[in-house]
């Protein structure tokens, strides 16, 4: 029996380079509920974070009671983390869940039934159709929802209503990802794959606390670090996190530059490669082109100057650059460090500079893995959001428009293509103003989750824009909508996914949704049907039902992309593991990863973008894309550092940075609503280093208010190991508490000191820099209420553990189960 | 060479007239975060243009002459409000940008007949970075037009 809230990663199973990922099955049955009195076992894959775990649902009289990994599954070998495990199934029994729609009236939200909510909904939509035409719509949906969902979703959108407002909170943690791959490789999709962990002798991990936010990959890591031949890590990371402390155990180095800096480093990286001529020449001429522009771009930024800008040692530059250029296969992975920092875009896009040179790219063991940060992410980009059409197709290029007119047998004027679909920050923007007069928010919760929230709070409560939320409970921002619909959630429905490793599962309903609630995609058909949409020929735009006919119009979309889900089926999908696309007749089984061959979807008529100034967001046009010649060749990008938006002053000498917790995901929805994860992490704090808390009078578990020039919270500090001079707070804690008694419920919002801010090229908001001050508020009595485990344990003195997880079960395999596309599999 | 020397002063005021008037239209639309940070970056392209171009100038010096000085440009004194106004400001630092970059090209041109390398540099240089100012600009039009044309309160 296992306490995975104190053992997060779970039993070691350390193997040898180039050997298979031993297997190590997880399980967690609620309490009182015994193996074999399981009704039944339910195919899906976990749903609480960007990994992708293929697992088992148990259900037992009719509900869901626990999970259990998949032994076969490539992504996981059976393991599940502390989120999947603990906090998988509680949400579902919750007695808050939301069982009815709600309607505003006289200002308060009262149950209703589903015909009047819709049709206040369709009411709303067609006056604002009639007066103002479809930019008055606006969609912001999530990284959480099925690919059928998005998809169907898309075509409501794109075909059916016309507008380009369409995003995703997947904007705030997965654009970058999206965007850095477009600019380097022409297209997004996954270059590495999790395999590359067997192979490699190196691991950057940038801005990346895996340890903390995909606790299976970690454990996938520490399985190689705590075996024979184990490669070396380099941490970029302001904090201390684990991925430092094992940095430093396997003689790699930690680099914390200063909050907002990380492309300074990143150029002073790549122009210590090219000075040691760690650069495979041959390579580099035959598949990138933009060498002597990236040489240029890198030129002012020796170990020194990085060392000024930066805050690190020019020493410790040089031997991260050092192992990067002699190691002969490097994985790199990256994360919100620097996705939601400054020059988001340029520093991501460096990390692929690296690699290309290198020429380590596409090789088992050379690889990137740009991250993301919630499950289903990979779906959204896939289908519309962040910037493209579906199907990895370019907005810019009429000939991939006309492919989806027809597709969808629309006019091509319907299609919104003046513009990159809208972003998030810039629908709020509209709806502030009241130009988007319909805002229709599905599975996520930006009154907690956006930058700068006391803005976004009044803009959704404002009169100006009509408000619909769909979601499993009343969460801060249903309370502001006008009106709110009751969706089933994960086991509730059916429905597929694609991880971040671009593995895509099914998850299969496996039980009943409670009440009146349904599913998000018959809700979104609902809608579709009640407002009539048509084709060009007058026939009905929409006439899918179930889930399955969506995902099989999705693939002929996919047809031909990069993105290619021609090969895959539901029944496919019911194998032993999920597959990675593409899936084609070129690759029936899948793709473990991309590029093998140096090619790049980087084509003017194939690609998905023509590309950004990466300092401006300035658009290339096709004209020049054409005459650049890119021909399947990758792109060399570099660009100047420029200073933060926000610097510290002698009002807010601190630099403030937000981040995540491995017992708690997101807003806190599902992990909130378990009993073993909301001990764990019960309520929010700050994290001071002990130079910055010293000098304030400031100890452990004191009250203090941190204040940015945009908002305050009031919490309890953590001394930890957050760098001199910046200040750490979790961004998961809004008013909503399970039990009602956290004291700080009113003042603990890491959003309210954020910038309304974004990357140029990814419209990624900033959520790492901004300037704040500390101040001390009174004694505390006792510690902070944050973990005493991974990044946030505190720098010296005793803080207790977390209390104990309920009893967890996790069996190594002594036959390790084949994995069809893994190299080292098919080497042995 | 009296032409070349009211050119090199055409550059110099016309940049300044430039970062002026991204400026104003910067702090003008603060509420517009991008517009707002964006336009602050660009105007210290113009401010740095000014700062290379300044050996140039000492050596040609800066003469006014009547005809070419009708090129002059106002700048943006005051910033429009609201979504139709941003994207006339926009369009307005995009004549401005145009006549800069044009001077550039006449510059340049100047400077290969006279066989003078530094100032072709300069000239080269400080027109590559006007087109990322025009293209920004490009760009940040073509997203806002429509919802200001067409939906905007």
């Amino acid at each position: 029996m296992s306490d995975r809230i104190n053992d997060i990663w779970g039993e070691r199973t350390p193997h040898r380079r180039g050997t298979t990922w031993p297997a190590r099955v997880d399980q967690h049955l609620e309490e009182g509920v015994e193996d074999e009195q399981v009704d039944r076992w339910v195919q899906s894959a976990c749903l609480l974070c960007s990994n992708g775990c293929g697992c088992d649902i148990a259900v037992k009289d009719g509900r869901m009671v626990g999970v259990r990994g998949r032994p076969g599954d490539t992504v996981n070998h059976g393991r599940l983390g502390p989120k999947g495990l603990y906090a998988s199934t509680p949400w579902a029994s919750s007695a808050d869940r939301l069982t009815r729609p709600l309607i505003r009236q006289d200002g308060r939200l009262v149950e209703t039934d589903w015909d009047t909510a819709m049709g206040r909904i369709v009411e709303v939509s067609r006056g604002l159709l009639e007066q103002k035409g479809p930019l008055s719509h606006g969609f912001y949906t999530s990284g959480q929802l099925f690919l059928e969902e998005y998809y169907a979703l898309a075509v409501i959108g794109k075909a059916g209503l016309g507008t380009p407002h369409m995003d995703g909170n997947t904007r705030l943690c997965t654009a970058t990802s999206a965007a850095a791959l477009k600019e380097s490789f022409g297209a997004d999709g996954q270059p590495g794959s999790y395999t590359d962990i067997e192979h490699c002798d190196a691991i950057f991990l940038f801005g990346h606390n895996m340890p903390e936010t995909q606790t299976v990959l970690w454990a996938r890591i520490l399985d190689r670090t705590r075996g024979e031949d184990p490669p070396r890590l380099v941490c970029v990371d302001p904090r201390r996190t684990m991925v430092a402390v094992e940095a430093e155990r396997t003689g790699g180095v930690h680099l914390a530059p200063r909050v907002g800096t990380n492309l300074a480093l990143m150029n002073g990286l790549a122009r210590e490669l090219l000075t040691h001529g760690w650069v495979d020449d041959d390579w580099v001429r035959a598949h990138t082109i933009g060498l002597d522009d990236l040489r240029e771009a890198v030129a002012p930024y020796p170990p020194e100057e990085v060392a000024r800008i930066c805050g690190v040692e020019a020493d410790d530059v040089r031997r991260a650059a050092r192992i990067f250029g002699e190691s002969d296969a490097v994985l790199s992975t990256v994360l919100q460090g620097f996705y939601q920092s400054h020059q988001a875009t340029a520093a991501s896009v460096a990390v692929h500079n690296l690699h290309l040179l290198r020429g380590q790219i596409g090789r088992p063991g050379s690889g990137v893995l740009q991250m993301n940060g919630q499950p289903t992410a990979q779906n959204n980009r896939e289908c519309w959001a962040d910037g493209d059409l579906p199907g990895f197709r370019n907005w810019d290029n009429p000939a991939h428009v006309q492919q989806l007119a027809d597709l969808w047998n629309v006019d091509v004027m319907t299609i919104p293509h003046w513009a990159p679909p809208t972003h998030a920050m810039q629908i709020m923007s509209y709806a502030e103003t009241g130009s988007i007069g319909l805002l229709w928010i599905s599975a996520t919760n930006p009154a907690v989750s956006m930058p700068e929230s006391a803005r976004i709070r009044r803009i959704l409560a404002g009169e100006q824009c009509f408000v619909i939320v769909q979601d499993l409970f009343l969460t801060e921002t249903a309370e502001l909508a006008d009106v709110v619909l009751p969706a089933a959630g994960w086991g509730e429905k059916t429905g597929s996914f694609t991880n971040v490793n671009r593995t895509v599962h099914l998850s299969e309903q496996a039980v009943a949704p409670p009440g009146e609630a349904r599913s998000d995609l018959d809700i979104f058909l609902a809608y579709a049907e009640a407002m009539g949409f048509t084709d060009k020929d007058g026939e009905p735009l929409i006439t899918w039902r179930k889930p399955e006919e969506v995902f099989d119009a999705w693939r002929e979309v996919s047809r031909g992309r990069p993105v290619d889900y021609t090969g895959l089926s539901y029944d496919k999908l019911r194998g032993p593991s999920g597959i990675p696309w593409p899936v084609n007749d070129e690759h029936p089984d899948g793709t473990d990863r991309l590029y093998a061959d140096g090619a790049f979807p980087t084509d003017t008529d194939d690609c998905e973008t023509y590309g950004h100034d990466l300092l401006t967001g300035g658009a290339v046009t096709e004209r020049e894309h054409r005459a650049l010649a890119p021909a399947g060749r990758a792109f060399l990008r570099g660009a100047a550092y420029s200073p933060p938006h926000e610097e510290p002053t002698s009002d807010y000498p601190l630099r403030y940075t937000t981040g995540r917790t491995v017992y708690q995901f997101h807003t806190r929805t599902k992990t909130g609503r378990s009993r073993d994860l909301d001990r764990a992490a019960p309520d929010a704090w700050v994290e001071l280093s002990p130079a910055d808390a010293g000098p304030l009078d400031i100890a452990e578990g004191d009250w203090v208010r941190v204040e940015s020039p945009r908002g305050a919270l009031e919490v309890r500090a953590r001394i930890g190991q957050v760098m001199p001079g910046a200040v750490f707070a979790p961004f998961h804690y809004g008013h909503w508490d399970p039990d009602d008694l956290a004291p700080d419920a009113g003042h603990r919002l890491a959003n309210e000191l954020t910038m309304t801010v974004w990357d140029p090229v990814s419209k990624q908001p900033c959520f790492k820099t901004a300037a704040c001050r500390v101040t001390k508020v009174r004694d505390g009595d006792g510690p902070a209420p944050a973990p005493s485990t991974a990044a946030s344990a505190p720098a010296d003195g005793d803080v207790p553990a977390p209390p104990v997880g309920a009893p967890t079960t996790s069996e190594v395999l002594t036959r390790t189960p084949t994995y069809a596309l893994d190299p080292s599999t098919r080497r042995s | 060479m009296p032409h070349l020397s009211t050119y090199v002063g055409l550059a110099d005021h016309s940049e300044r007239t430039l970062a002026d008037s991204f400026r104003t239209i910067a702090r003008g639309h603060a509420q517009v975060a991008d517009v707002f940070h964006t336009c602050h970056l660009l105007a210290t392209m113009s401010d740095r243009h000014r700062a290379d171009l300044a050996p140039a100038v000492r050596r040609y010096g800066e003469d006014d002459i009547e005809e070419p000085e009708r090129l002059h440009a106002d700048g943006l004194a005051q910033p429009r409000s609201g979504e139709i106004g941003l994207l006339r400001d926009l369009q307005d630092l995009h004549v401005l940008a145009t006549l800069v970059q044009t001077t550039w090209t006449v510059i340049a041109q100047g400077a290969q007949g006279l066989r003078d390398r530094e100032l072709l540099e300069i000239a080269d240089a400080a027109s590559a970075e006007t087109a990322r100012q025009l293209t920004w600009l490009d760009t940040r039009m073509k997203e806002a037009a429509p919802q200001a044309l067409i939906v905007a309160p």
